[in-house]
């Protein structure tokens, strides 16, 4: 099973590793912080929608906050104790924008909610019944992105899934949780690919582990049975960054390509992180709902880089006080890794579900200390590309906002990964310059959306002015033909009748238009008894005046 | 707060570190330069990069643009410097200020600057020379060696400021024709390869006296590019391929009226065109496909001109004419895109 032949994919990069730092010694289970900040989003998709108050008291494992869409995935109280706040706080996202966060001040009791579910006997289970599971339980993707993991075990109508592959690549610098994971929790992955396996009826399936990783490819591959080695093959990948990436991955694994705009599950594909296997054997084999993850805490300005077992919640600057942060030296803290991280600006923002990292840079380890100098069209760029794009037309076009060529150059097809950028000899930030135009684009894309509706709305009234119209036209020519027709019966006579009947209409109206009162729909009693007053007082005159 | 976008580390590199790899790729091929010319070129060359820097410096100004990011990346530098080999080793000071003036300005600046000229800067500064002052452009002395050198450094500092030969020396003695013209004008006269290379004085070994071996220093320079991973195989190859194919073909159909391969790929300006000139990143083409088209197209083109062209050197023209081409070389050329079909 070892002779695969693998496939390849074009540019990526060769880069240091850094991984040996954070993987001396054990996983230490960070201890339970006084208070949990526990974000309603932390995957992608709708926010869950909190389904406790304050001063409730939750326990371990309970429901939080429901998933009211779709796309979404429930939040549960990692520890027990009691909500103190619900509130906005500062949390882990691109934008640097707070959101709304259960706030939970722990008793330290850590107790458990009681009668948990367990499967043992999963594959008795119905593949709809264990999404359920998988879907209650709050698994999102824990490699980074965060997708509701029950709709990736969803193929969907007459879709088979062929190959089901767990992505351990890893191919971040500097972060080794997934390492870890697999060193220490093989039998728990290989339990929760045998899960998931069922839920899609998947014929094979491939874990892809980069070779910088000897140990956690050996300790999968000693924890499978023999049956299993029939049908799962750990398969060591070459080390080369993005191989982590989904696309990159299953090219690598199976030399197919996912063809623009579509998903794995359109060849026949479905690929998930190993913590969301293992998280896949924690919530249907034990009732474990996702609540914890291991994290990464590394980088150059902490003393003792290594993997911690955190509760979701727990504020980033607790754990980074276990791993001894040098106060003075740290320039940036990321969550995430190098290349693809998010700046972190509080760093009371709390650990959430897709914390995979928290790689702290001192000043002269970052990036953007070089002003950008113009492109001199060196081409690096398009060498690097795993997507084989060209990176400086993108550029180019974006920088002029010429967002239609953006897209002749297939920006979507773009994904971040960072390499562009990473050897740029002019210091460019190209992946900025690409999220700008999606999200310009995106953006563009919704008001012409919204004006799209607006003109069909508009064209509709059209519509229904100009068919009011013809109708009156049709109704009034009607009217004179009757008319007419009347008239030759008896001419005078009728038009007399009519006009004095007009004539007695107009006079009614006029009647009751002056009789009538107006406006005295909403008033107040104050109002109303002024106007009482009034009209008493009209009254009184009238009656008094000779003149009428 | 500031929005900091990934990725958030880099390796050490610099456009500044890529033009000094280029000066430092040079060296040889000054060094045999001088070798066989004498130190003409020193001259030549401390003239092109002062005023470089000079008129970029005050372009930039008038530009309201800041000096030391634009001065301090070397493209200015590596411009001069080609410039300067391109002139031949006896010229007075103000053809090489003309041709570095010309190409900063003209070239580059009234284009945006770095990164925005479509045309290669030097090229275009050697072309204005060639064309406005050919007397002076095309009077190369002879190829001689150390021990018996007409013109010394004083001699030729002499001549750069003065345009004063020295006493007992005319043009006709110092001078000659390039082995390039003078094939050009001989085969033209009735004369046969094979006669003409037979003089060893003029024609050295293979291509030229002491311009086989100034090519051939070019060459190493442009491997080390190559192996720094500076420039990519694909135009320089690409090139050579293209010049070695026609000459070729040529030489095979009459072999007594067409030079053969060697005296193309090692004569004149090849290699440094092939390494130094067609390669720069900002005029020439930059997908892989393109970049191979782009380089045998130049190869052909020297060919053309050299030898059914007016001029004996054709690598400044080639150049410049596929600058043009370009634009529409890279959008025919695109890299299909993952996930796409292979048709576009």
């Amino acid at each position: 099973m070892s002779a695969r032949k693998l496939g390849h994919f074009h540019g990526g990069l060769k880069l240091s590793g850094h991984k040996q730092v954070s993987m001396t010694g054990e996983v230490t289970t960070s201890p339970i912080p006084p208070q949990l900040i526990i974000p309603i989003q932390q995957h992608i998709g709708a926010p869950a929608e909190p389904v406790v108050s304050v001063g409730d008291r939750v326990k371990k494992g309970q429901l939080i906050a429901k998933m009211e869409a779709t796309v979404s995935a429930p939040v549960h109280a990692p520890t027990s104790g009691t909500v103190s706040a619900i509130e906005e706080w500062a949390v882990p996202h691109p934008s640097g924008l707070p959101n709304t966060c259960i706030v939970i001040d722990t008793d330290g009791q850590d107790e458990w909610l009681e009668d948990r579910a367990t499967h043992s006997q999963f594959h008795l289970l119905d593949p709809e019944e264990l999404r359920k599971l998988i879907r209650n339980a709050g698994i999102v993707g824990l490699g980074g992105a965060g997708f509701p993991a029950y709709l990736k075990l969803q193929p969907g109508q007459g879709k088979l899934v062929d190959t089901l592959i767990l992505n351990g690549a890893e191919c971040e610098p500097w972060i080794s949780c997934d390492a870890l994971l697999m060193q220490q929790r093989a039998r728990d992955i290989i339990d929760g690919l045998n899960i998931m396996r069922h839920a899609v009826q998947a014929n094979e399936c491939l874990i892809g582990i980069e070779d910088n990783k000897p140990e956690a490819i050996q300790a999968l591959r000693n924890s499978l049975t023999d049956d299993e080695k029939r049908y799962i093959d750990v398969v060591a990948v070459p080390t080369r960054y993005p191989t982590g990436g989904e696309k990159q991955l299953i090219k690598v694994l199976t030399d197919m390509e996912i063809p623009s705009h579509k998903l794995p599950i359109d060849i026949g594909v479905i690929c998930h992180n190993v913590g969301t296997a293992a998280a896949v054997a924690d919530a249907v084999i034990r009732g474990i709902p996702l609540i914890s993850r291991y994290v990464t805490v590394t980088g150059t300005a902490v003393a003792k880089p290594h993997n911690l077992h955190a509760l979701f919640g727990t504020p980033m600057n607790f754990l980074l006080q276990q791993c001894e942060v040098h106060e003075g030296k740290l320039g940036r803290l990321l969550m995430g890794g190098p290349m693809m991280g998010i700046e972190i600006h509080d760093r009371q923002t709390p650990i959430i579900k897709t914390t995979n990292c928290l790689l702290t840079l001192q000043p002269q380890d970052i990036a953007d200390d070089h002003i950008p100098l113009p492109c001199i069209r060196c081409g690096e760029c398009a060498r690097a590309c795993p997507a084989q794009l060209l990176p400086q037309q993108l550029y180019w076009w974006s920088k002029a906002e010429d967002f239609d060529k953006v897209q002749d150059y297939n920006v979507f097809d773009c994904i971040e990964c960072g390499c562009c950028a990473y050897v740029c000899p002019s210091h460019i930030p190209l992946v900025q310059y690409y999220r700008f135009a999606k999200t310009e684009i995106w953006q563009q894309e919704r008001d012409k959306q919204k004006s799209d509706r607006a003109r069909q709305r508009h064209e509709f009234r059209q519509f229904r002015m100009e068919q009011k119209k013809q109708e009156d036209e049709e109704r009034r020519r009607k009217k004179k033909e009757l008319l007419k027709k009347a008239q030759g019966d008896k001419p005078d006579e009728a038009k007399k009748s009519a006009i004095e009947e007009a004539m007695a209409r107009v006079q009614a109206k006029k009647q009751q238009q002056h009789t009538a009162t107006k406006n005295v729909d909403d008033l107040t009693d104050a109002q109303r008894k002024q106007v009482e007053e009034a009209d008493a007082r009209r009254e009184r005159l009238n009656k008094d005046d000779p003149t009428t | 707060m500031s929005i900091i976008s990934s990725p958030h580390i880099h390796p050490h590199n610099s456009i500044s570190g890529v033009m000094l790899n280029v000066c430092f790729a040079l060296i040889p091929g000054i060094a045999a330069h001088v070798y066989f010319f004498g130190t003409g070129l020193i001259i030549n060359m401390f003239i092109a990069i002062t005023t470089a820097l000079l008129t970029e410096a005050w372009v930039l100004k008038l530009r309201k643009r800041p000096l030391r990011p634009s001065l301090m990346d070397g493209s200015a530098l590596v411009t001069a410097m080609l410039i300067a080999l391109t002139l031949p080793p006896l010229v007075p000071w103000w053809i090489p200020f003309i041709g570095s003036a010309f190409a900063m300005i003209f070239a580059k600046h009234l284009y945006g600057g770095l990164g925005q000229n479509p045309f290669n800067p030097a090229m275009v500064g050697f072309a204005v020379l060639l064309i406005a002052f050919p007397l002076e452009m095309t009077r190369w002395v002879h190829p001689q060696l150390p021990d018996t050198y007409h013109l010394s450094f004083i001699d030729y500092l002499r001549y750069s400021l003065t345009s004063l030969l020295p006493a007992g020396y005319n043009y006709d003695a110092l001078t000659m024709a390039t082995p390039l013209d003078n094939m050009k004008i001989q085969l033209s006269l009735g004369q046969t390869v094979e006669g003409l290379q037979s003089n060893q004085a003029i024609m050295g070994k293979v291509a030229g006296k002491g311009w086989e071996w100034i090519n051939l220093m070019f060459l190493l320079g442009g491997v080390f590019l190559i192996l720094r991973r500076i420039i990519t195989w694909h135009i320089p190859l690409a090139m050579l391929a293209g010049l070695a194919l026609i000459a070729g073909i040529s030489h095979l159909l009459a072999p007594n009226h067409y030079a053969p391969i060697l005296f193309h790929l090692l004569g004149g300006a090849t290699m440094l065109g092939a390494f130094f000139i067609a390669t720069d990143p900002v005029t020439a083409s930059t997908t892989p496909k393109g970049r191979l088209l782009y380089g045998f197209c130049i190869g052909l083109l020297i060919y053309i001109i050299r030898v059914w062209g007016g001029y004996p050197d054709g690598v400044a023209f080639a150049v410049l004419l596929m600058n043009m081409a370009v634009p529409t070389i890279d959008y025919y050329t695109q890299p299909r895109v993952f996930g796409h079909d292979r048709k576009q």
